[in-house]
């Protein structure tokens, strides 16, 4: 081989694997069929985030109900564009429904237009574009995201007696939920009631497990006394429990300084169970994410069979879930955060 | 000790003396652990790294190796949580054994450049673990404590620093490779390999054999780490475990002094790198450097550490009449 075939071949092969990378390992189950099925597809943020495999559960039983085509698809990691050639593939294929959470409140843009053009409808799950919402015909939200940042910084106000420095440790910079929830937060904490909590730091973990805990070590590091901390994302609370539970910092464990640090956020269940056991995490949030898709499924037939048009305050119903009202924003919320503990966790299984 | 170690010591002196005038914080006990639990997978796979950089080679699938071994002895462990954990560290070896023999006989047998071969199984391994798990990650809950106490606990205390069991085991590989190169047949005949392939070949040195070997043994390493992993972090994420991780360790095997032409390198230059790569790491965050910065920040440092290497050693070629 000559030493510029060589070349080309290895520049091939880079290609081959960054498409690889882009289009993530698809866990894709869709079967064509001739029938008139509703053709329904669900691009989650990545592929293995055990949150989004829940969501999924939500899609695939409304989907059994109305006998639509339901698949899967999406990127291995959760960067901006990662989505961008998966939506692409499937315009190609010809799906009636588009519902995505989306990584990015802006790089889908365009190709969601694109969609849009060709009669496909597409719904935001989970992740919404904001500020941009006009590119998508309506999303389903997880929980009023107007109460998530109250909800978390009342909840760690419950666990340390609404008082001590405190830090937040987020996903990506760009997380357009994070972002909304932090900027909520630091709203909330003007609150005479929290007058004596204090937010200290910010820090990034990426949705890494690895880049997570070097930043909640670095927390640990950089603040000895630090109260608590809430970290919104499951990736990045995991983590942190981890980190928590081996330095012993936690109220009673054997390193905690003064009353310890509380650890909170919002993660699934199973993710923390050991950590409830250890004491490591006292409690946490959630809301059921199989509610947002199971929405998502019947909300994209309404929509796309024109039995339903988004309009701020038009009721939407469903069997299972009852009268939701559609937003100003065009948003359905899917249902309200539960609290997760020692007295209910064993209960869940997701 | 050589020049080039003497050089990645002085870097490693510097970033730590920096960062600590900086921030106090960082030279207490938390930021210490954190280095500690930080280097060790790092010096696992880098030990395998540095034989297959020697030999002219290079192997990009670690990461993947890494995470489809983190996988496979999580799942394990997950459906037979009783069974001690030797049987755990037996699945990962095999598996990275595995995956490295594949990697070694495409390239050694296949004659496939290796960076092609790796790049290849770099994206097909990592197929493998969506595959494998279904896209389902290995939750904490699942894995036995007994594994997770091996990053929190270890053999020495200093204060409030623990030396955890991660970073014994990282070290007694480490002595492991040393004695491998320096005193075996093998080992010498490794390095004598990526010298000058063709004087190996005249000299009746199996350059087949030994070049299988050293992709095998680095699979085998990244099994290893792979548990080492699942220790460290708690839980297997089927797209995050071991990611981007071949990035960091070709570059602390290189900052180590492992020069990429092949032919030299040192287990203490690449012990000195991975450290040097770990201060870093946490420095960036304890510095509280701006999240937006950070991959910029750390790329560049390795960059200029590359390029510091390599005029050196330009420079030092020239005084010695080389080329």
């Amino acid at each position: 081989m000559t030493r510029s075939t060589l070349l080309l071949t290895a520049l091939g092969l880079v290609f081959v694997a960054g498409c690889n990378r882009d289009a993530g390992s698809a866990a894709s189950t869709d079967t064509p069929s001739a029938s008139k099925k509703l053709k329904i597809v669900y691009i989650p943020k990545n592929t293995g985030n055990p949150y989004f495999t829940e969501v999924n559960k939500g899609f695939e039983e409304a989907a059994k109900e109305i006998g639509a085509d339901f698949s899967t698809t999406g990127p291995a990691a959760a960067d901006a564009t990662s989505q961008v050639p998966i939506i692409k593939e499937q315009i190609q294929r010809g799906v009636d429904v588009i519902a995505i959470s989306a990584n990015s409140p802006d790089a889908l843009d365009p190709v969601l237009d694109e969609a849009r053009s060709k009669g496909i409808t597409v719904i935001t799950v989970d992740a919404d574009l904001v500020g941009n919402e006009s590119h998508r015909d309506a999303a389903v939200l997880p929980a009023d995201f107007n109460t998530v940042g109250t909800s978390q910084v009342e909840l760690l106000g419950e666990l340390t007696g609404y008082e001590g420095d405190f830090a937040i440790l987020s996903a990506t910079t760009d997380a357009p939920n994070q972002n909304a929830w932090i900027a909520k937060m630091k709203e909330t904490l003007k609150d005479p009631k929290f007058s004596k909590m204090k937010l200290v730091d910010t820090v990034y973990g990426d949705d890494e497990p690895q880049k997570s805990t070097t930043e909640c070590e670095g927390l640990l590091a950089k603040h000895p006394g630090l109260r608590g901390i809430i970290s919104p994302t499951s990736v990045g609370l995991a983590a942190s429990a981890q980190v928590v539970d081996r330095a012993g910092v936690f109220p009673g464990g054997p390193h905690a300084t003064g009353k310890g640090l509380e650890l909170t956020g919002l993660s699934t269940p199973n993710q923390l169970k050991k950590f409830v056991g250890t004491g490591a995490v006292t409690a946490f949030q959630l809301w059921a994410p199989s509610n947002e898709g199971y929405l998502a499924v019947y909300l994209g037939q309404a929509i796309h069979l024109k039995k339903v048009i988004p309009a701020a305050g038009a009721d939407f119903e469903t069997k299972k879930l009852g009268k939701v009202k559609f937003s100003s924003k065009l948003e359905l919320i899917a249902g309200p955060l539960v609290k997760f503990d020692k007295s209910n966790i064993e209960k869940s299984n997701f | 000790m050589k020049h080039r170690e003497i050089r990645t010591l002085a870097l490693l002196l510097i970033v730590i003396v920096g960062a600590a005038l900086r921030a106090p914080r960082f030279i207490e006990a938390t930021s210490i652990n954190s280095i500690l639990l930080w280097a060790p997978l790092l010096i696992v796979v880098g030990m395998g790294q540095m034989l297959v950089i020697v030999t002219r080679g290079i192997d990009v699938s670690v990461g993947s190796m890494v995470g489809l071994s983190a996988m496979a002895s999580g799942m394990f462990l997950r459906s037979h949580p009783n069974t001690p954990l030797v049987w755990g560290v037996a699945v990962a070896l095999l598996v990275g054994a595995a995956l490295g023999a594949i990697n070694a006989s495409v390239i050694a047998y296949g004659r496939v450049p290796a960076i092609i071969a790796t790049l290849g199984s770099l994206s097909a391994y990592r197929g493998l673990i969506f595959i494998l798990s279904h896209g389902v990650q290995v939750d904490s809950n699942d894995l036995p404590d007994s594994l997770s106490r091996w990053s929190s606990e270890g053999p020495i205390h200093l204060g409030g620093v623990t030396v955890p069991w991660l970073l014994v085991a990282a070290l007694g590989i480490a002595a492991l490779a040393a004695w491998f190169v320096r005193r075996t047949r093998t080992g010498r005949d490794i390095f004598s390999l990526g010298s000058h392939p063709e004087a190996a070949r005249l000299r009746g040195i199996p350059v087949t054999r030994i070049t299988f070997l050293v992709y095998a043994i680095t699979g085998a390493l990244c099994g290893l780490a792979g548990l080492m992993y699942a220790s460290r972090f708690g839980f297997v994420n089927p797209g995050t475990a071991g990611q981007g991780l071949e990035l960091i360790v070709i570059a602390a095997v290189v900052i180590g002094g492992v020069n990429v032409t092949g032919g030299s390198g040192s287990v203490v230059g690449v012990l000195l790198g991975c450290f040097l790569l770990g201060v870093i790491n946490v420095a960036l965050s304890v510095l509280g450097i701006d999240a937006t910065w950070q991959q910029l920040v750390y790329g560049s440092v390795i960059l200029i550490a590359v390029i510091l290497d390599t005029l050196a050693r330009r420079s030092a070629m020239r005084t010695s009449g080389a080329i």
